[in-house]
């Protein structure tokens, strides 16, 4: 009756103890934070693979022993009930404690502090904090140096959400009328994903991001671009196309330093260079960009986008190549 | 030889009633054929249409049963089309919307519609047998709670068909649920169709309650009740003190959307956390209401399938209850990130974590039962042992899950959903099914098939591991719950493909136990009474008799069947108690609550409409007001308050002052005016609830504070003074100091002043009721501004909702007494009124001092 379960069992076993990949698991951890929880999972789900294992194994032998024999009652109910349980507590709820502390470790204060605002159904991504400069922003993407710990500022403007990236740490929940603070740290470069945790409506599904950790130095220049508005296009068709951005209205949704200064919408200053649209719709690259402009609504039903399916081939080639051009 | 006359000397079995040895008692039973004839005649169920009057508790317990689990099966289709849906990635299968109102129905159903629910229907249906009565004392209720909830539970459901479904997440967390990001009216259908599931649950409750305390058979001391009413005792007291926090919370959401009050909007004031205070309050304490009632079921079937007495009966017992009280501690564990102090989030994590040493006591006191005995592999008995492999693992898991940072991780991830299907079907769904085939005889007097049994249990548990095992991984490489679907490179693909396919495994199980259960019912042999050669006495009830027992026996033992030699034909014989119904009656034996020492006959009521009408009109009345349709809400309206007041009106009808037979020489009086009355108990059972209610709202006003102290009160309202709550107050005091004089009055048979102290308290209570409502409106205080207003005005209008139901019953109690309805004996509306009364005084001083008293403290 139980041949599926052990079998399984050594599955997840096998799975969990040599890690598994994936860009949102947090089997698979790439920072302190992750990686402590992930330590303290191995260990639980050891303890709960032994207490299951006694009990199927107490629980079946009355049915293949010999001889009946009457139960040790103080064996069962103060061994059993009370003591395993007891002592099992006591030695993990400190661990777990200390676990909780080490994540929830604070911040110097000149380190790096990230305000993130979750939207329907999109992530504002600010730089705000002391040495960075005015108006850095970014949206559905968090840049961040490597091996610092970095802290977060979150908060919400209509629904509840949940800031979650599994490689880099556990999630907080991001609610209208309070900030939630949280400190992450990524111990490797690489591309992070992060995905909303708190059902929010609709297109909870497609509230994705990702947290791209890069070395210190890349950061700081990175970070320095901010100061200067988006680069003039060069060409007449991606000017064409930044014209169409001004004359449509895009802007009046979403910014491109020095072109438009939006705030209902992601900022679009550098969204040629993320590898999501639309918050995880679809991956980014001039086609889908396109595809994006032309029917938002179509690939994400009830997002605050509205379907430009009215523009010219032209048109959106032009502005598609614009925005892609915004590296 | 077949009357026994209750003038005849003997040895009275038990102390405590009032008759004198030699006292002609009214009513004589007779244990011959034509006692059981009146007898039968009693109970004889109406036929045909006259079956929706029916409200014996056996009766609606078979119908709260078989609704339930076609709710059950509702819900089961949705999941299994949502795991069409997630099979692959990237499915277009549903779409957005409609995955989304299924799984907040999925939720919504069979936590609200399916599980609470089933577990009070296999009490209703299983306890007055089991604890060798007739019926429970309130019969009326049950029935009516079964409407409510059926359709209540209709309404909701249907609400899927015309695309109007709520879709909000079974959690229905605002501001998401709230009048801006949720114009539409998916989510008021929620909280209608809750609402009625919620009465439905607290009428249940109250009649467990009572019943449990007041109507066990005689002899049947608390320490020799079986152990499934001790589980459901505990149960139905959360049901009690938990229920009403969420019913709170669902009243703050609709005052919030029709209203304009802001409690969870945060730009005025509100706080979108104190919806999962108040929810969660409930929310996992609901867990130990769907599995303690399991749990129960489980320990009754163990002994029958052992042949050996549960192992720590006293321990297990006492777990249970520790289990009810420490539950009510954990709610915070759903709330870890919520990004609250690390220290309160410690205190909930060890909190949570203790609960594994009452769980563990009872895991083991039934693994000591199999070594104690000779276990037997029935069907019951496999489907419980899946239960314990489940459950185990599903407990352990919820240890994980307590575990603060763990939790970090895995909250709202499919490592929860995992999680918590193993702890519901593994600890509730498969003791169910177990229940299903061990008490399935009591009720159709056939078994269902052992080979069929064996197969479905295969496929449940088989397609149960298979599909949920991986959730745990699925989540661990970081899927979130409640996504309609997920990128494909992931690497979620093959683990959501075997959650699907398996999922129809278990589909394929449970629809072989339906199979079964259709093919059983349609015919087949009868099998001999107490088949399984069980010890309790829901085995001793004779079959499709509506009076269960022809007599009610005395009780000296915790297994009678086993040890009781005789029992069943002494029963059968009439030799024990009320062997007849010479009142054309039914009718019930009433206990004393610790030692079941029989004290009075209680006459229970006989089928009737109002139960159906009123639940039924007032179903109309609310969905009508729900989608706007104003003149059918007001027929349908007063069709339901013209069902309650009839229901009122017959209540505390005549009976005569002498005292009856009860059979076995024994002579119980047929009435209680005072605090041994179940009526009495029934109200304060119920005051308790509306107490916890009051609490809540309460509990809102203070954390609302504690969210926003800067702005408590807020800019152009004043500091409330104590002059005109004082003086409310005394005027709600005077009113009820004026209804004690009246009762005084009644007692000695004085109706004219009576008459006149009533008529004046109740103006006294209308110029309270003019006065509450005034006052924070001359304070400034509006209701809709901000949250200050909104909780203010919410505490004072339940004081005035008290008040006014309080003058009501003023004049209710007037009339009668001037119609000669109430007397010096028949005085038990009187006593009721008067515990409302002074419950009034409490609630209104209470929550004036708390608006008035509270700003002047943080100012």
């Amino acid at each position: 009756m139980s041949r599926s379960s052990p079998c399984l069992l050594a599955a997840w076993g096998v799975a969990g103890i040599t890690g598994c990949a994936g860009r949102q698991s947090a089997l698979d951890p790439a920072g302190p934070s992750a990686a402590a929880i992930h330590t303290l999972g191995i260990a639980m789900w050891v303890g709960a693979a032994l207490v299951t294992l006694l009990v199927i194994v107490l629980m079946l032998v009355p049915f293949i022993r010999k001889r009946p024999r009457p139960a040790n009652r103080r064996l069962f109910l103060w061994g059993g009930g009370v003591a395993l349980p007891l002592v099992t507590l006591m030695a993990l709820v400190p661990y777990v404690l200390t676990v909780g502390q080490e994540t929830r470790a604070s911040t110097a204060p000149e380190a790096l502090s990230i305000d993130v605002t979750g939207h329907l159904y999109w992530w504002e991504v600010s730089y705000r904090r002391a040495g960075s400069p005015p108006g850095a922003n970014s949206a559905n993407e968090l840049r961040i140096p490597v091996g610092e710990p970095v802290e977060l500022l979150l908060r919400s403007v209509d629904v509840i959400h949940s800031f979650w990236v599994p490689r880099l740490a556990g999630k907080i929940d991001m609610i209208p009328g309070r900030v939630n603070r949280m400190v992450i740290q990524a111990d490797q470069p690489g591309r992070f994903r992060g995905q909303c945790a708190e059902y929010c409506g609709t297109q909870h599904t497609l509230m994705a991001f990702e947290v791209l950790a890069v070395p210190r130095a890349e950061f700081d220049v990175w970070l320095q671009q901010m100061n200067h508005p988006a680069p003039h296009p060069q060409t007449p068709e991606l000017r064409a196309g930044r014209d169409l951005f001004v004359s449509m209205g895009c802007g009046a949704c979403h910014a491109v330093r020095g072109v438009a200064q939006g705030r209902l919408g992601p900022d679009l200053t550098s969204v040629g260079s993320r590898s999501l649209i639309g918050a995880g719709a679809l991956p980014g690259g001039v086609g889908n960009i396109a595809g994006w402009i032309a029917s938002a609504q179509h690939l994400k039903p009830g997002n605050g986008m509205p379907s430009y399916d009215q523009l010219e081939g032209t048109q959106l080639r032009a502005l598609s190549n614009y925005l892609d051009s915004l590296k | 030889v077949t009357r026994s006359s209750s003038a005849i000397a003997g040895a009275r079995p038990f102390e405590g009633s009032d008759l004198p040895a030699n006292a002609a008692a009214l009513y004589p039973q007779s244990t011959g054929p034509e006692g059981l004839q009146r007898l039968e005649a009693a109970w004889a169920r109406p036929a045909r249409f006259g079956l929706l009057t029916e409200i014996n508790n056996n009766h609606i317990g078979v119908l709260y049963i078989v609704t339930g689990f076609l709710f059950f099966l509702g819900a089961g289709v949705l999941a299994l089309l949502m795991r069409i849906q997630l099979a692959y990635p990237g499915n277009t299968f549903l779409d957005p919307a409609t995955y989304n109102q299924f799984f907040t129905m999925h939720g919504t159903v069979m936590m609200f519609l399916f599980s609470v629910p089933i577990v009070e229907a296999f009490a209703v249906l299983l306890l007055p047998s089991m604890l060798g009565t007739r019926d429970m004392p309130f019969p009326r209720l049950s029935a009516l709670g079964y409407w409510c909830y059926a359709f209540g539970g209709v309404l909701v459901f249907v609400s899927l068909f015309f695309k109007i479904a709520p879709d909000g997440g079974w959690f229905m967390y605002p501001p998401l649920t709230g009048p801006k990001y949720s114009p539409g009216i998916n989510t008021d259908v929620w909280i209608l169709g809750l609402g009625f599931v919620e009465i439905a649950a607290i009428a249940a409750a109250v009649e467990l309650i009572v019943g449990i305390l007041k109507t066990r058979a005689p002899g049947m001391s608390l320490s020799r009740m079986p152990v499934f009413a001790w589980y459901m005792l505990v149960t139905a007291g959360m049901i009690m003190v938990g229920m009403p926090a969420v019913i709170a919370a669902d009243i703050l959401l609709e005052l919030e959307r029709a209203f304009g009050m802001p409690f969870y909007d945060a730009t005025r004031g509100g706080d979108p956390l104190l919806w999962q205070h108040l929810f969660w309050l409930f929310g996992h304490p609901e867990v130990y209401i769907i599995f303690l009632p399991a749990a129960g079921m489980v320990s009754m079937m163990l002994p029958t399938f052992t042949r050996a007495p549960l192992v720590g009966y006293t321990w297990v017992v006492l777990s249970a209850i520790a289990v009810g009280f420490l539950s009510f501690g954990l709610w915070v564990h759903h709330m870890f990130a919520t990004g609250l102090p690390l220290l309160s989030l410690g205190f909930f994590s060890a909190a949570s974590s203790a609960i594994a040493i009452p769980m563990g006591i009872q895991v083991f006191a039934w693994i000591a039962t199999l070594w104690d005995g000779k276990p037997m592999l029935r069907v019951p008995m496999l489907f419980i042992l899946g239960f314990l492999c489940i459950f185990t693992l599903g407990g352990l898991t919820g240890v994980m899950v307590a575990a603060v940072p763990y939790d970090w991780q895995v909250h709202d991830s499919y490592f929860v959903v995992a999680h918590f299907h193993y702890v519901l079907i593994g600890g509730m769904v498969f003791p169910i099914f177990a229940a299903l085939y061990y008490w399935t005889p009591t009720v159709t007097g056939r078994m269902l098939s052992e080979r069929v049994g064996r197969w479905a249990f295969g496929l449940m548990f088989v397609g149960f591991n298979a599909a949920f095992l991986p959730m745990h991984l699925t989540g661990l490489l970081g899927m979130p719950r409640r996504v309609y679907t997920y990128p494909a490179d992931i690497g979620w693909n093959t683990l959501n493909l075997v959650s699907s396919v398996f999922s129809f495994v278990f589909a394929a199980g449970v629809l072989l136990v339906l199979v079964d259960w259709v093919r059983h019912w349609r015919g087949g042999g009868q099998v001999p009474h107490n088949p399984w050669d069980a010890p309790s006495l829901e085995w001793m009830a004779g079959l499709g008799v509506a009076h269960s027992f022809r007599s009610l026996m005395p009780i000296s033992s915790r297994y009678p069947l086993w040890e009781q030699k005789g029992l069943k034909e002494d029963e059968t014989a009439g030799r024990g108690y009320l062997p007849d119904a010479p009142t054309t009656e039914r009718e019930a034996l009433i206990t004393t609550p610790i030692s079941a020492e029989p004290v009075q006959i209680i006459r229970l009521p006989q089928p009737g409409w109002t139960a159906f009408v009123a639940s039924l009109a007032t179903a109309i009345a609310l969905a009508a007001a729900t989608l706007k349709i104003p003149s059918a809400a007001a027929v349908a309206g007063v069709i339901a308050a013209s069902a309650f007041i009839r229901w009122l009106w017959v209540l505390d009808g005549p009976v005569p002052h002498g005292l009856a037979d009860a059979g076995r020489d024994l002579a119980l009086p047929l009435y209680k005016n005072d605090s041994a009355s179940v009526g009495w108990w029934g109200l304060s059972v119920l005051l308790v609830s509306d107490a916890a209610v009051l609490a809540s709202f309460a509990f809102a006003y203070l954390f609302l504070w504690t969210s926003r102290p800067a702005s408590w009160p807020p800019d152009g309202s004043m500091l409330p003074g104590f002059v005109l709550p004082a003086a409310a107050v005394l005027l709600v005091a005077c009113a009820a100091l004026l209804f004690r004089a009246a009762e005084r009055q009644i007692r000695r048979d004085r109706r004219s002043p009576a008459v006149w102290s009533l008529l004046v308290g109740a103006l006294a209570g209308l110029g309270a009721c003019w006065l509450v409502w005034g006052w924070p409106a001359s304070l400034g205080i509006s209701p809709t501004g901000h949250s200050y207003g909104a909780a203010a005005w919410t505490l004072a209008g339940y004081a005035v909702f008290h008040i006014g139901i309080g003058a009501a019953m003023a004049l209710w109690c007037a009339l009668r007494l001037a119609l000669g309805m109430i007397d010096s004996w028949r005085c038990l509306t009187v006593r009721l009124c008067l515990l409302w009364w002074g419950f009034t005084v409490a609630v209104t001083a209470f929550a004036l001092l708390l608006i008035a008293g509270f700003p002047h403290v943080v100012h």
